[in-house]
């Protein structure tokens, strides 16, 4: 038998890929502070309601239209008050969790069927995969606000149809990108060697096509992500979304619009909120991408 | 080239037709519009007069059935809300709309690419970062808070711009055309960006490099038309959002647009003017792809050839 | 031919230095080399010795970030290149010194025609407007060859074939008539026979304008047949450099004297099994009349235009027990579409090949299964065969997944070792994925996994053609101990002549789908019977310098 002899062949595996990955991150600063960020919205979506759910609620016709940057009525007056003295920052904290469980329901639950529906349409093709790629365009070629519109008028404005809604309206992306994926993937060779081997179609799909695909459409999810909670902010904002007495951010930037002459900080924050949220993820997503390419990724690390 | 552009027509009207089939039920399920129309007190003759006149009262099979006959002599229905030709409300709305999208789709489009590519230069250097946390900030603006925030700073306080309004004045036009600009412009750097990053990685910049070119020309001559086609893909969809309505901006800013009809037709159940923006407007979309389709042959003969 | 005069290039303790994700690395160590007038100096060396990058590092197109020049002089007219300004090497670059590749296609831009592209030089450096710089650009299509040049200036480089691209590059590169020419892998990617004829061009070229040509290439044959002098690299380092016959005759180095020995089809002809004769010779595997047409599609609904490419067209041959068989051929002969049939991994348009007594074209389900276990293969690319999210241990215990009876569950690990000490790696490798292994290892593995159901026949399609000569010679003779020591049958498929001669007992020679001669290794090298065999035997490089020099005066080309 031949024994190897081939030089620095084997490149020993890195100590731990999440210390590394850390390391990466805190070298990156604005990436850094997205994902502090991010972390900090979703413990106010998590414990927000239940820390700050009665402060949210509670008029205090003395605080109306507040001012900002005063701590004259304690740290949850320092972004001021609404037009029923009701604390902003209180306020905040609590409409994060209906905006972060829409858009996160939303962008899985459009994950995982699109992504399902665009990984058998390439492995089957066929006219399946024609239909699936029709339904798609048909999808895409309608105004996601006016579809979402339309049903949510026909239906009730409740939680469970805008996850529905947005969820469909985010599906076509998801579908178009895992079909073109599965049709390069089915060609490599790997491919090839589960077919000779004897691996049923189950098996080809799910071991050796879906744990490709999957990284690219979590890094798609990221960037939808941002953007679902701007769909969603906008319809809460035309008045289509989430109905009073629940909040999101939309709702409270459109409640705000109303006293604009005199109490600005009422839409201001809840906005500023908004965008700084999808300017966290968009930063991560965008870290992400360069982490993930071996091409780049020293660039992180000089 | 030709066959193809057939075969995307078919295809295109595949999807239209599901589409006008898929808003004529739907809208038909959001109720009937006779109590909107008609005032309250009402007598059940003038409701059943209304419901008659406009074949309401019919199974909705027999009002599709309708449509279709209608439809293939080239009439659309009239509005209810303003008793004439639905094609006739639509088009003016239209206009609007796609003046605005004249306005901001060049501006997108060449702006982003000079941003881009100058970022895509030097990766890391100064000219990236403010351009790519700026493209960042704008795909990530809420256009609703954008134009907000505007009208606090620009009308109410500082008192230079004015709230709303739709006139031949440039002033008018400020506002809308920056909210509609923002993400797009921050969309389409990103694009242009990575677009032209990997460009400059590729073999053929290297090959002209080794002949000599100057750097200018390595970024707009051999560059910059391989890396167009998915700032174009992106700019198509970003065309057409516009097209679709820019509902957010003509509402605050109060222009007649086809996105505030297609909102103010679905509350009024005037569903003739709801039908006919999306038939225009998809129309309008499918242009826009041609556009592009037409666009990639000309900057890439692989393309062309097949 | 090598003057006393000065050199024209004097590359003096050249170094360059990579970022990577596992800090810095370098990749050239300091190294020294010149170049002469009219001679043709050859670097060669493996996959990441440093040729390439040392070449793009006096061109100044080196990736960079994150590849970094960290010193190190390159002398042209005695101006160091790596110290001038942008602009003044701009100037040189294309008019002194200019370049051609191995990947034509990626290096071309397909935006752009050809003629403009030649034109451009014309126009950058001399200042002619378009209609000159094409009429110049036509005339140097006609000098490399090109047919046809007034109309081809105007098509774009995805309308040519490899050879013809090649042919525009140095058109391109030869524009201003430079005093050095950095050809980098110019064939690699080209059948022998276009080879052969790009590599007299380049010769032809070099004569006539007595310039320096520097060839970077791993092929020792390549070498042989063109180069004056060497310079062999490893590792980012110059480990041996004089004059080819002599480095052929005498090589110093360890590392050239290993690199030597492992040139394929310089051993002896393997034993010939004697084919079973007389009463019964019984084929394990007997393939009739097998037939693989395309039907090109067009049109609106994508129907069939009537026209069809025969990509196999009546291929019969049989496969006896024990025995290798070796097919060649080029680019577009088929010989991958008949493993791809053998292994159902395409339907054949018609034909049989019967194995027992059964046409495995017709089986299905549970049979085609069981068929599956005595039929497998081992790919070319070892880096796109192994799915590079499984570890080595799941790669090989798939099959036994698959199917379920040929290994008891708690024997998987047991038998995964076992495997992979058979191809020589080690139990550790079992938990390891496959980036972490080099391109001669993840081979071993995909041995390993074709040997995990105990198959009768391989086929190894290309299986040694992406790997350096060096594991491609560990390969061969790991495949050859494997056929021994197990009774394996092989359908060995290469375009590469000297790979075939080294382990087939039989050989079949295909072109354009179909079998042009079928012989005995010995027969089919030693005595070709038809013109293309002996076409494709005579474009192929030799790694022996004296024997090119013969074979290049007998075809009237002086080096």
């Amino acid at each position: 038998m031949t024994t190897p002899t081939e030089p620095a062949a084997f490149i020993p595996p890195p100590p731990s890929r999440g210390l590394r990955l850390l390391s990466l991150l805190w070298n990156d600063k604005f990436a850094f502070m997205g994902a502090m960020f991010v972390l900090l919205i979703v413990l106010f979506a998590v414990f927000g309601p239940m820390l700050f759910g009665d402060v949210a609620t509670k008029m205090n016709l003395r605080a109306r239209n507040m001012e900002p940057f005063t701590l004259d009525k304690g740290w949850l007056f320092f972004l001021g008050a609404d037009a029923l003295g009701r604390s902003i920052l209180a306020r905040i904290m609590v409409a994060g969790q209906n905006t972060m469980a829409v858009a996160t329901s939303a962008v899985v639950a459009a994950m995982i069927i699109g992504g399902t529906f665009g990984l058998l349409a390439g492995f089957i093709g066929g006219w399946f995969g024609n239909v699936v790629l029709r339904l798609a365009d048909m999808i895409m070629s309608f105004p996601s606000l006016l579809i979402a519109m339309i049903v949510l008028y026909m239906l009730e404005p409740r939680v469970e149809n805008l996850i529905i809604v947005l969820g469909i309206t985010r599906m076509p992306i998801y579908i178009r990108t895992a079909r073109a994926e599965v049709l390069e993937i089915r060609e490599r060779l790997f491919v090839s060697a589960a077919r000779v081997m004897g691996a049923s179609h189950w098996r080809i799909v799910g071991r050796h096509i879906a744990p490709i695909v999957l990284p690219t459409l979590t890094t798609i999810a990221a960037l939808d992500f941002a953007f679902v909670m701007l769909v969603e902010s906008a319809l809460s904002f035309l008045g289509i979304g989430i109905q009073p007495p629940d909040i999101t951010w939309g709702l409270m930037v459109s409640q705000g619009k109303n006293y604009l002459q005199t109490a600005w900080w009422l839409s201001f924050f809840p906005g500023l909120a908004i965008m700084m949220t999808a300017l966290s993820l968009n930063l991560l997503s965008n870290w992400v991408r360069i982490a993930l390419d071996p091409v780049q990724r020293w660039r992180l690390e000089v | 080239m030709g066959t193809y552009l057939v075969r995307r027509a078919f295809h295109s009207f595949i999807s239209l037709a599901g589409l006008l089939v898929l808003v004529f039920f739907l809208a038909r399920l959001t109720g009937d519009p006779t109590n909107l129309y008609l005032p309250l007190d009402a007598t059940l003759e003038a409701r059943a007069e209304f419901t008659e006149k406009h074949g309401f009262n019919d199974p909705i099979y027999v009002q599709f059935g309708r449509y279709l006959v209608q439809l293939s002599q080239g009439d659309l229905g009239d509005s209810l809300m303003k008793a004439r030709p639905s094609i006739d409300v639509v088009l003016e709305a239209f206009w609007v709309t796609l003046s605005l999208a004249a306005v901001v789709v060049p501006i997108a489009l060449i702006g982003s690419v000079v941003v881009g590519a100058l970022a895509a230069y030097r990766p890391g250097g100064a000219f990236d970062r403010i351009g790519t946390i700026a493209a960042l900030l704008g795909a990530s603006a809420p256009d609703f808070w954008v134009a907000i925030t505007g009208i606090i700073l620009f009308s109410l306080t500082l008192g230079w711009l004015p709230t709303s309004g739709y006139e031949g004045n440039i002033v008018y036009w400020i506002m809308p055309v920056t909210v509609l600009l923002i993400r797009p412009f921050g969309l389409l750097v990103q694009v242009a960006r990575g677009s032209m990053l990997s460009v400059f990685s590729s073999a053929f910049v290297k090959t002209a490099r080794a002949k000599g070119v100057k750097e200018r020309s390595v970024i707009f001559v051999h560059a910059l038309r391989n890396a167009m086609l998915p700032v174009i893909t992106v700019a198509g969809d970003q065309a057409a959002g516009i097209l679709n309505g820019a509902v957010i901006v003509e509402t605050i800013f109060g222009w007649p647009g086809v996105g505030k009809l297609m909102i103010d037709s679905i509350f009024n159940r005037d569903f003739a003017v709801l039908q006919t923006s999306i038939l225009v407007t998809a129309i309008a979309i499918f242009t826009v792809n041609i556009a592009i389709d037409v666009a990639y042959a000309f900057l890439d003969p692989r393309i062309r050839h097949n | 031919m090598t003057d006393q005069k000065a050199p024209i290039l004097e590359v003096r303790n050249l170094a360059v230095g990579f970022h990577t994700a596992a800090g810095e690395f370098d990749a050239v160590k300091g190294i020294s080399f010149d170049l002469y007038c009219g001679e043709t100096l050859a670097i060669l060396g493996e996959s990441g010795s440093g040729k390439s990058v040392s070449a793009s590092a006096v061109m100044g197109i080196l990736d960079s970030p994150p590849g970094f020049v960290r010193g190190g002089e390159a002398y042209l007219d005695g101006e160091n290149l790596l110290k001038l300004s942008p602009s003044k090497r701009r100037d040189l670059m294309g008019e002194k010194i200019a370049m051609i590749f191995q990947d034509t296609l990626a290096h071309l831009n397909p935006v752009y025609t050809i003629g403009w592209q030649i034109a451009e030089c014309f126009r950058v450096h001399r200042g002619f407007n378009a209609k000159d710089a094409m009429a110049r650009s036509i005339d140097l299509l006609d000098r490399v060859g090109m047919p046809d040049p007034e109309r081809r200036a105007g098509d774009y480089p995805h309308q040519f074939s490899g050879g013809q691209r090649q042919r525009i590059m140095i058109a391109m590169a030869l524009a201003l008539e430079p005093a050095i020419l950095i050809a980098d892998e110019p064939t690699t990617a080209l059948d022998v026979t276009v080879q052969a004829q790009i590599l007299d061009l380049l010769i032809d070229l070099r004569n006539e304008r007595n310039m320096g040509l520097i060839l970077i290439t791993h092929d020792l044959g390549v070498v042989a047949e063109i180069a004056d002098r060497m310079v062999v690299m490893n590792a980012g380092e110059i480990v041996e450099q004089g004059p080819v016959r002599q480095v052929f005759a005498n090589p110093t180095h360890p590392y050239t004297k290993r690199l030597m020995a492992a040139i394929p089809g310089r051993g002896e002809f393997r034993e010939v099994l004697p084919l079973p004769e007389g009463d019964a010779p019984k084929a394990i595997l007997e393939v009739r009349d097998l037939a693989k047409h395309y039907g090109i599609t067009g049109g609106m609904f994508g129907t069939s235009t009537g026209q069809t490419v025969k990509a196999c067209d009546g291929v019969s041959f049989d496969l006896y027990a024990g025995e290798t068989l070796g097919i060649v051929g080029e680019s577009g002969s088929g010989k991958t579409t008949v493993a791809n049939m053998l292994l159902r991994l395409t339907e054949p348009t018609r034909g049989t090949a019967t194995l027992d007594g059964k046409d495995i074209f017709s089986l299905a389900g549970d049979e085609l299964l069981r068929l599956r276990r005595r039929f497998q293969a081992v790919f070319q690319d070892p880096f796109a065969s192994l799915n590079p999210t499984m570890s080595v241990f799941d790669i090989i215990s798939e099959p036994w997944l698959i199917h379920r009876d040929v290994m008891p569950k708690n024997r998987y690990r047991e038998r995964v070792v076992e495997l992979l000490e058979s191809v020589g790696m080690v139990a550790d490798h079992a938990e390891r994925y496959p980036h972490q292994f080099s391109g001669g290892q993840r081979q071993r593995i995909a041995v390993a996994r074709a040997l995990a159901l105990e198959p009768e026949i391989i086929i190894c399609d290309e299986a040694v053609s992406a790997l350096d000569v060096s594991i491609q010679a560990q390969i061969i003779e790991l495949l050859a101990d494997l056929r021994d020591a197990f009774g394996l049958s092989y359908l060995f498929i290469a375009h590469d002549l000297p790979v075939v001669q080294e382990l087939a007992d039989r050989v079949i020679v295909m072109k354009s789908g179909k079998i042009v001669e079928q012989g005995t290794v010995v027969e089919i090298f030693t005595n070709p019977q038809e013109r293309y065999t002996i076409d494709l035997l005579g474009a192929s490089p030799i790694p022996d310098p004296e024997k090119m020099l013969d074979r290049r005066q007998r075809r009237g080309i002086s080096v």
